[in-house]
């Protein structure tokens, strides 16, 4: 065994929500962990280690988005030693990080609350925006229409476990074309706005896409540009999706504390370290 | 006139590649300087993959200098993977940097650095993807100068038709010479166009334009004469020496990707040169004398490189970095320092000697104790002589008892294949070695799960080094008695499963004793190779030998020379060999004296501690040896 003193335990929880734009959308889900993991030591962030030969930074990922696909809602949490004012992580970690990976926003999991329930819970669905270059608006419409009209549209992806058939058809809960000005520009361009729910097989928009292919012969010229708009609770009155940091926002403000609000001063609660181990847990 | 970027057309086509993120630059600490703001442009290359470039120190250390220059311009490229050549060729997408995704053809150099003899494939590839022609002398004032660096830049002859020129040693202070040759040359309007450089530059003999020499042959194929074939231009062209390594800190701002590549560390070279002596070593020969960089610049180096890049890993670089005169000092203030912050410590490049399990033992503190790496070079006694590696097996036994005794559970071993006078039985007395390591562990700790590794390299003979008269041992000759070692361990009960074995075939060596030693007439077969497709040589699975034996029969039809005359030909004493006119300060009667001495095992000491033995550096470049101790100590950063 390693000599020395345990590890420091984990005495704050903060989650994170982050961007990845433009040309850094080609990260993959490991650059960004490196990349992570480096700015959190530039930026002086106490974040917990595991014990062991190897000790790792309690750093953990809810999902992600797939290597070429943009994002503005990607999520993750911090272990942190110390208690930190989410406000100045949110800026030293995003001042850390290469431009295209940015920060979006930190909350801190308020303390003394009991259990709070887990991220990766609430991000029962995502947000996406397809941009199709070359697709007439009304060639993506007629598309969309036979999508939501099929009962189910079954697609077929090769996965680790081997070619896998599933329907692609059940997982979207709205899909539309989004209106835009119209531009004189000549190049044909449509702009789809989708909700999907995260299930198993998750159904990725590539998926989609290959739907939109089978019924309604739909084939973009080039690469589509993918992006996640959103992930959280889907609201079922509106169809859209709540903001998934909000519980811990208004648990800490029914609670009485600041720790969880974004510029309130952190206050060290003992017992935290109960805890520690969850964080490590990746999902 | 400003260059646009080629990123528009770029980015719809990177969903089609592998690894698209090696394509896109924006790594921490890159920059993107104003192309109007500068007036001298060098697009930097690495003719490797960039995951294998990107590490590259010297490349790095060339693009912080230039770029903190005024009105100085620096960006990186490295060579793309076959499927984006493909890409790139399908939609005219040409030769570009990561920085700023300019036109590789738009800069005024091309400044490639060449490790290893083996990119020369990928030299032709970036050169014709950017639209420059791929021989100089087809090049008109438009095109960037290609200059080459880096250690096979010591004899540059190989690929002497498609550089503009090549520049020898120490880059940094060279590197800014030319930028101001070429500011001058510029601000004058061009005086004499394209030669009219080429020529302000060879004539100070700092920088070697192939073109201004002419190589004439004797009737049976060895060289007659290399002379200069004009007015200004020196005989000699010299190495460079940078002799205050305090001077230049750098990197300072190390480029951190965000792709996986091959080192992920923060690298700080601690000394450059090594007067070990090994006869075998180019690099040990190449860059003399020894010039340590003080533990206080390295302490510097470390706190201000973990803080600019977030790397959890320092490694402390140098040809042999237990030979620091404070390596010892280094390693303990380095681990107090930080100790408790989860930074990893490595020290390459260590000798065989306990001193060094007292270092590693301090870069491990309170970690893991996996694997220690030694390199005795030869199996036995008598090669290890005539190598020069001054190592008894008495010696390493003690160091790895001591090691296994400290924690450490396996130890690697690094030897070679093919050297020069070896014979069946120096090769299977690696076996023995092997052995007696694992006994030692066994005895050490009572215990059964000890291992060892042994790697073993093909031999091959690099100009200006001793051995560079030598005949290259054929590859059939290495395959054989490493198919013998191997048998050999396999039929061991006791040890054989304790022991892992690791090598490559001998055939690729062959091709990079060709590029080593070769002289302008190999560039006839590099040149069909590439044209046949060959592409990354220094990858197995790229590397095509048959491709290459059909492409030198080819080009070397009708000349008295061939594959073997290049590789497995003995030299003799007053043979005029490729390199002779670029100076890296040896002494070439030294050489010869030291080559004769090898073959009857005669050792030679290092002259940092022992005195001179005139291998002739020193004066010839009015260098001399640089070390400590300074007595200084690292203090604690909190007082600093």
């Amino acid at each position: 065994m390693p000599e020395g003193p345990a590890p420091a335990p984990v005495t704050q929880r903060l989650r994170v929500r982050y961007a990845k734009r433009g040309r850094l959308r080609f990260t993959s889900h490991r650059d960004i962990s490196r990349a992570v993991e480096r700015a959190v030591r530039r930026a002086g962030i106490p974040v917990a280690f595991s014990a062991g030969f190897s000790p790792h930074p309690k750093i953990s990922y809810a999902g992600a988005a797939a290597t070429g696909t943009a994002s503005e809602a990607e999520y993750l949490e911090l272990g942190l030693t110390e208690h930190r004012d989410p406000a100045r992580v949110r800026e030293e970690l995003d001042a850390a990080l290469p431009d295209g990976l940015d920060i979006v926003d930190v909350v801190a999991v308020p303390a003394g609350a009991g259990k709070p329930s887990a991220l990766a819970d609430r991000l029962e669905a995502s947000e996406w925006r397809i941009r199709l270059d070359g697709v007439p608006e009304g060639a993506a419409a007629a598309a969309v229409s036979a999508f939501l009209d099929a009962g189910a549209v079954e697609v077929e992806r090769l996965t680790k476990k081997g070619r896998r058939r599933f329907d692609a058809r059940s997982a979207v809960s709205a899909m539309e074309v989004e209106r835009r000005a119209a531009e004189p520009a000549d190049a044909p361009c449509a702009i789809l706005r989708m909700v999907v729910r995260h299930t198993t097989p998750a159904v990725r928009p590539d998926d989609i896409l290959t739907g939109l292919r089978q019924v309604a012969d739909l084939a973009p010229p080039s690469p589509p540009l993918v992006t996640r708009l959103a992930q959280g609770p889907l609201d079922a009155a509106t169809g859209g999706l709540a903001d998934p940091l909000d519980p811990d926002r208004e648990t800490a403000t029914t609670h009485g504390s600041v720790a969880g609000a974004a510029g309130g001063a952190a206050q060290p609660q003992p017992g935290d370290a109960a805890s520690a181990d969850a964080v490590g847990a990746r999902p | 006139m400003s260059v646009e970027s080629i990123f528009p057309r770029l980015e719809p086509l990177l969903p089609g590649v592998q690894k698209p993120i090696q394509y896109v630059g924006g790594e921490l600490n890159s920059q993107v300087e104003d192309w109007d703001g500068a007036d001298v442009r060098w697009a930097l290359m690495y003719p490797d993959a960039y995951e294998v470039g990107l590490p590259n120190q010297g490349v790095q250390i060339l693009y912080e200098i230039l770029n903190e220059r005024d009105r100085t311009l620096a960006e990186r490229t490295y060579s793309v993977w076959p499927d984006m050549e493909a890409v790139m060729r399908e939609h005219g997408i040409p030769q570009f940097t990561v920085d700023g995704h300019r036109p590789v053809a738009a800069f005024d150099v091309l400044g490639v650095s060449f490790s290893t003899e083996l990119g020369y494939t990928n030299l032709l590839t970036a050169l014709d993807l950017a639209g420059i022609p791929l021989e100089a002398r087809d090049r008109t004032d438009g095109h960037p100068i290609v200059l080459a660096g880096g250690h096979a830049a010591f004899n540059p002859e190989p690929i002497a038709d498609f550089l503009d020129a090549a520049v020898l040693g120490d880059g940094e202070e060279i590197a800014l010479a030319i930028t101001e040759v070429i500011r001058e040359w510029k601000a004058e309007g061009e005086p004499d166009g394209r030669d009219g450089l080429l020529l302000r530059l060879a004539a100070s003999g700092g920088v070697y334009v192939p073109k201004f020499f002419d190589v004439s042959y004797l009737p049976d194929g060895r060289i007659q004469r290399v002379a200069p074939n004009r007015p200004g231009v020196p005989w000699r062209v010299e190495k460079h020496t940078v002799m205050d390594l305090d001077a230049w800190p750098y990197p300072k701002k190390p480029l951190v990707p965000l792709a996986e590549t091959v080192h992920e560390r923060f690298s700080v070279e601690i000394f450059r040169g090594c007067t070990r002596g090994c006869r075998f070593c180019q690099a040990g020969m190449i860059t003399r004398p020894v010039r340590e960089r003080s533990i206080t610049t390295i302490g510097a180096m470390v706190d201000t490189g973990l803080k600019e890049s977030g790397f959890t890993e320092v490694g402390l670089l140098s040809l042999s970095s237990a030979d620091h005169s404070e390596i010892g000092e280094v390693a303990k203030g380095l681990a107090d320092r930080y100790e408790g912050t989860n930074t990893s410590l490595s020290l390459p490049s260590t000798r065989v000697d306990a001193f060094n399990i007292t270092l590693a033992n301090e870069f491990s503190r309170g970690g893991r104790r996996s694997g220690l790496t030694f390199a005795p070079e030869g199996g036995s006694e008598r090669m290890r002589k005539v190598i020069n590696k001054m190592v008894s097996e008495d010696d390493l036994i003690r160091t790895v008892t001591t090691a296994y005794e400290n924690g450490w559970r396996q130890v690697k071993l690094y030897f070679m294949c093919g050297l020069p006078t070896e014979e069946d039985e120096d090769v299977m007395a690696i076996a023995g070695m092997a052995r007696r390591v694992i006994q030692a562990g066994r005895d050490a700790t009572g215990r059964r799960d000890i291992r060892c590794t042994v790697s073993i390299g093909g031999f091959v003979p690099k100009p200006h080094t001793p051995f560079q008269w030598a005949a290259q041992c054929d590859h059939a000759t290495v395959d054989r008695r490493l198919k013998m070692l191997k048998d050999e361990l396999r039929g061991d009960k006791e040890y054989g499963r304790a022991i892992g074995l690791r090598y490559h075939d001998g055939q690729p060596s062959v091709i990079e004793g060709l590029l080593s030693r070769g002289d302008r007439r190999v560039g006839k077969v590099i040149r069909a190779v590439w044209e046949d497709g060959g592409r990354f040589d220094g990858w197995t699975e790229h590397f095509s030998y048959a491709r290459w034996t059909a492409c030198a029969d080819k080009a070397f039809a009708g000349e008295p020379v061939d594959l073997d005359w290049y590789t497995v030909r003995e030299r003799e004493e007053v043979e005029v060999l490729p390199w002779d006119h670029l100076d890296a300060g040896l002494d070439r009667e030294w050489l010869w004296q030291d080559w004769q001495e090898a073959t009857d095992g005669s050792e030679v000491e290092d002259c940092r501690w022992t005195p001179c033995y005139d291998c002739g550096v020193c004066p010839t470049m009015g260098t001399e040896i640089q070390i400590g101790p300074t007595g200084k100590k690292l203090l604690p950063l909190n007082v600093l």
